[in-house]
């Protein structure tokens, strides 16, 4: 019986395991150019979920969703959402980050978790004004599922996250790779000061790095929403810790390291999900899966804090 | 030109200040109801600090404000002492966590937990609820078991503090902050759902009734009495703040804090005093969580959140980390804006909508601003105020002075041994 149902948990677990390496992307860019933990990015996930929710809604109250095709409409969610949550990405770190570049490590951290619960409680009086309740189900785009190989099924919703997970990971990863803003944003997260000599416009780079991050994490958000149907304003807090551990799993600032560990993460946390509860005779079930993802995180930190893919750091005096 | 007025500015003359505490203890006492001059009261100890008399004289004003005025004024009104308990029990976590972060500058987010093992220890212990798993029959105790288990709490919570020290220590920076954020976590999920296999916490549903404190057959279950427990034991934890503070211990948190390779090189055990920092602010801790448990009568996970972690982190952070009169007054601050002001905001809205002027949906409802309000806080006193309200003061060594004291002739140190030793040679 427990064998039986290992496909599916697999499948779940990839699934949940793309979601959180999209996220885990936004988290490791940002890592790789300021050495900064963007504290906010959950909170970001958070808001294109709702954004994207509301895209729908009100394409669906003017009767606009009606006899469209599901696919258009999913890519014209996920482009007003990226465009939005990039915005909000480059405003936050205008307002909150950049005026704090070259402080003691901490304070920007401190002002990323204000950030954090700021945005928890703006986009929770947002839709309490707008529709009286913040907990709200999204209109689905996709229903039936696709067998894989008759042992396990798929719905198309999460097949969808999967294909639009490795679509978004694949164009980050030519762009950093071939374009010119690419090069630069390696040579910044490299060595900021030289890359400046070398007429990089670092605030720039900058910029662009936390655009992209979070219409990444925007981007997953809406994703979320599909599969999940119902959201709230403190998704974001779990899930960006997960993929917080997903990026450190697989060495922060490493962009390869962030879409393995996250996938490697989702799997491992549906497998324990699935099967801690039966393994302990019920003693410790599946309400223990974030501990699981936590204590993978402090593991990953005590033992290989450089992750799977990174690189060791010598400390320098 | 205003820089030249705040530095003549010496401080409040005393007899503002002891008008101020005056007037408003008399308004607190003929009007019953007076949310403001309790307030007043309250903030004559701010004024205090800033007034420009002796400490001793401060010391003097303050006991008697906070010891006589304020249960004389306010003892009769349950609800005054509450707040001023509940005040008092966050100023007490705020100093705890300010050895942590403050003095050791470790950003601890699951500060919470160790608030938890504290009050667990108590209320599974005086309640029935031991009995499950502990044979013989022997619980509950009673409330004289209070006072033996602050050093319980106090020990218990030292005890998670090491342990959960060992391991978490080893990374810093950021990445402490996030694994103690894990840890906190770790540790509510854990006390809910540690109903099963053995039911030791009794999981969601919280332990309850929880025995008030009791002194010689005397029940001591109201307000009035807890703010006197808490203001011992804020007294005994800012006497131990001030002594740690300028130990060698305390000296080597800020050494650590400041810079940990230069710290280690001069012969500080970096794991040992970052340890030493967990163990002390947890025990603290510890010791709020058995009052707190006793205070409430009744506790369960949902005290225990992250959100109340960042909410001392936020008194610590807005006070002025390391800065112990500044973590008082983030502490009673933040406190006072979330029980009282946010509260009485919202009962005026509240007011507001029965009488039809304004249509507030639940979710708007000022109380449950928290977040928000944290929130913006932190974004500013990162921004605008990092050193906090009151910021430490920083011990220097005045260079000038060392020199023209008698004990130094010209050379400072080891110097000034070896040209007096090589001068009495050459006589």
């Amino acid at each position: 019986m427990l064998l039986s149902i290992l496909p599916q948990v697999l499948v779940d677990g990839l699934t949940l395991g793309f979601m959180y390496a999209v996220v885990a992307l936004g988290y490791t860019m940002v890592y790789g150019i300021l050495e900064f933990i963007n504290f906010a990015h959950g909170e970001i996930f958070m808001v294109g979920a709702f954004v994207g929710t509301e895209v729908l809604l009100i394409t669906d109250a003017i009767g606009g969703l009606e006899g469209m095709n599901p696919y258009v409409a999913l890519l014209m969610t996920l482009v007003i959402t990226m465009i939005l949550t990039g915005a909000l990405g480059v405003g936050i770190e205008r307002l909150a980050y950049r005026p704090l570049r070259g402080a003691p490590r901490l304070v920007p951290l401190i002002s990323a978790i204000g950030v954090s619960f700021l945005l928890q409680d703006i986009v929770r009086f947002a839709e309490a004004i707008a529709r009286n309740e913040f907990y709200l189900n999204t209109p689905v785009l996709f229903t039936g599922t696709v067998s894989v190989f008759g042992i396990a099924t798929i719905p198309i919703k999460g097949l969808v996250v999967i294909v639009l997970a490795i679509v978004l990971m694949i164009a980050l990863t030519l762009f950093i790779g071939k374009t010119k803003w690419g090069i630069a944003m390696r040579a910044v997260a490299q060595d900021p000061s030289t890359a400046s000599l070398m007429t990089i416009n670092v605030d720039k780079v900058i910029m662009l790095t936390f655009l992209i991050g979070s219409s990444l994490g925007g981007a997953t958000g809406v994703l979320f929403a599909q599969n999940y149907g119902t959201i709230d304003p403190y998704i974001g807090f779990i899930l960006g810790m997960k993929a917080f551990t997903a990026a450190v799993l697989g060495g922060i600032g490493n962009l390869r390291g962030a879409m393995v560990g996250g996938v490697l993460l989702g799997m491992l946390e549906s497998l324990a999900g699935a099967y801690m509860g039966p393994l302990t005779n019920q003693a410790f079930g599946a309400e223990y899966k974030d501990v699981f993802a936590f204590s993978i995180l402090i593991l990953v930190l005590l033992f290989k804090p450089e992750g799977l893919f990174g690189e060791a750091v010598k400390e320098k005096v | 030109m205003a820089n030249l007025v705040w530095k003549s500015f010496k401080g409040i003359p005393l007899y503002v200040t002891l008008i101020w505490i005056a007037v408003f203890s008399l308004l607190l006492h003929f009007l019953d109801k007076s949310v403001l001059s309790f307030l007043g009261i309250l903030s004559s100890i701010v004024l205090l600090y800033f007034t420009n008399t002796s400490n001793k004289i401060k010391l003097a004003i303050g006991a008697l404000v906070l010891i006589v005025i304020i249960p004389l004024v306010a003892g009769e009104n349950r609800y005054y002492m509450e707040v001023a308990s509940q005040v008092g029990i966050y100023v007490a976590m705020a100093l705890g966590l300010n050895i942590v972060v403050g003095f050791a500058g470790l950003l601890d987010l699951g500060y919470v937990a160790f608030f938890a093992a504290g009050a667990y220890a108590y209320a599974i212990f005086s309640t029935s609820q031991a009995n499950e798993f502990i044979a013989g029959n022997l619980f509950p105790l009673t409330g004289d078991w209070f006072w033996p288990f602050l050093i319980v709490g106090l020990i218990v919570a030292a005890i998670f503090g090491i342990l959960l020290g060992l391991p978490v220590l080893r990374v810093k920076g950021d990445y402490l902050a996030i694994v103690t954020l894990g840890f906190g976590e770790i540790i509510r999920i854990v006390f809910n759902n540690l109903d099963k296999p053995i039911n030791i916490t009794n999981g969601p549903q919280g332990i309850t009734p929880i025995p008030a404190p009791e002194l010689f057959g005397l029940k001591m279950g109201t307000p009035f009495y807890f703010y006197f427990i808490v203001l011992f034991v804020i007294a005994f934890i800012v006497l131990a703040n001030i002594r740690f503070e300028h130990s060698r211990l305390g000296r080597a948190w800020i050494a650590v804090r400041e810079d940990e390779l230069a710290a280690q090189s001069m012969g500080i055990s970096l794991l040992n005093t970052k340890l030493a920092a967990f163990a002390t602010g947890a025990s603290f801790a510890g010791v709020v969580g058995v009052i707190f448990a006793a205070k409430q009568t009744f506790i369960d996970p949902t005290s225990f959140t992250l959100m109340e972690s960042i909410g001392i982190l936020v008194m610590v952070i807005l006070g002025g980390s390391g800065s112990i009169p500044g973590v008082i007054l983030g502490a009673a601050f933040v406190t006072l804006l979330q029980v009282q002001l946010l509260k009485e905001f919202s009962n005026f809205l509240h007011s507001l909508q029965q009488s039809g002027i304004i249509n507030l949906p639940n979710q708007l409802d000022p109380s449950k601003f928290q977040r928000l309000v944290f929130g913006i806080m932190l974004i500013f006193v990162a921004l605008y105020r990092p050193n906090g309200l009151i910021p430490a003061k920083r011990k220097t060594n005045d260079l000038g002075a060392i020199k023209s004291s008698p004990f130094s002739s010209g050379k400072l140190g080891i110097l000034s041994k070896l040209s007096q030793s090589s001068s009495t040679k050459q006589s």
